[in-house]
């Protein structure tokens, strides 16, 4: 007979989604590929709640995850605002070229 | 998930988590911005799948409209409206600051790993069970906590898509002539 799945493989499943969505964001050059990777990374926050939630027996955990997608959407939203509107000022999304401040 | 076998659960857990890995690891190394989005939201629907395995439906079903649908949407939609389809780079040449970035990020991997396999479950038991879930409803539970318990959090979250709307349009307009 098989034991139920442990809590710990979903743990260890979140770890490596977010670890893929770190090393995404640390060696993509593309800011619209960088924010893919943050979704995937807050993903795997989300997984890593859910299972808290239902190991406990509470539905915090679930509520957590509805106010994590409510930042999220809201951060696209303003998040593709904001690279369309660089890229009509400098004609890319490459982040080594948003040097603006540099002067 | 009451009423299947614990060796179906364990299949399903298995090949969801597998595809979740594999389409994550497309996502990351593809070239093309379009089919790094494509892979992203495979990945999103075996996420879903996985939280219909911890009982959490009404969660599944908003990862799927909200991730795969609304999100990814508006991804690709900026994708195309920018014309970056062939225009990304992901560097073939070895570049050290990529490896050492790498590298770094396979220490945080180390940690979160030791913490996921020393940390004690010492949380407060509460009282949602999946029976009773079943019992209840799931969306019904959730709906009766978002709106009691969570009411002022729940508030707040609706200023900010608000605010989020407003900065969306605000920055994506068109400069009208007055303003040149």
């Amino acid at each position: 007979m098989l034991p139920d799945i442990p809590q710990d493989l979903y743990y260890l499943l979140s770890a490596v989604l977010f670890t893929i969505g770190a090393i995404g964001v640390i060696t993509r050059r593309n800011a619209i590929v960088i924010f893919m990777c943050i979704e995937l990374m807050l993903n795997a926050a989300n997984l890593s709640l859910i299972t808290s939630g239902n190991f406990l027996n509470s539905l915090d955990g679930t509520i957590f995850v509805i106010f994590i997608m409510a930042v999220a959407a809201a951060e696209a939203a303003v998040g593709l605002a904001i690279f369309v509107l660089i890229f009509r000022l400098k004609g890319t999304v490459h982040v080594d070229d948003f040097n603006l401040l540099k002067g | 998930m009451i009423g299947i076998g614990l060796g179906f659960k364990w299949f399903i857990f298995v090949v969801m988590a597998l595809t979740a890995v594999g389409s994550s690891l497309m996502m990351v190394t593809r070239k093309n911005p379009i089919h790094s989005a494509l892979w992203l939201i495979v990945t999103f629907f075996s996420v879903a799948v996985l939280y219909v395995t911890l009982n959490a439906t009404f969660i599944a079903v908003a990862q799927v409209m909200v991730y795969a649908g609304a999100i990814m949407m508006l991804v690709l939609f900026v994708i195309m409206l920018i014309h970056l389809e062939w225009g990304a780079q992901w560097g073939r040449k070895k570049s050290f600051p990529k490896f050492i970035g790498g590298f770094i990020t396979l220490i945080l991997f180390v940690q979160i790993l030791a913490g996921v396999y020393t940390y004690s479950d010492a949380g407060q038991h509460g009282i949602y069970t999946a029976q009773k879930l079943a019992e209840i409803g799931n969306t019904r539970a959730v709906g009766a906590l978002l709106y009691g318990k969570y009411a002022f959090a729940f508030e707040v979250a609706s200023i900010l898509l608000l605010v989020g709307i407003v900065g969306a349009v605000l920055l994506a307009r068109k400069r009208n002539e007055q303003e040149r």
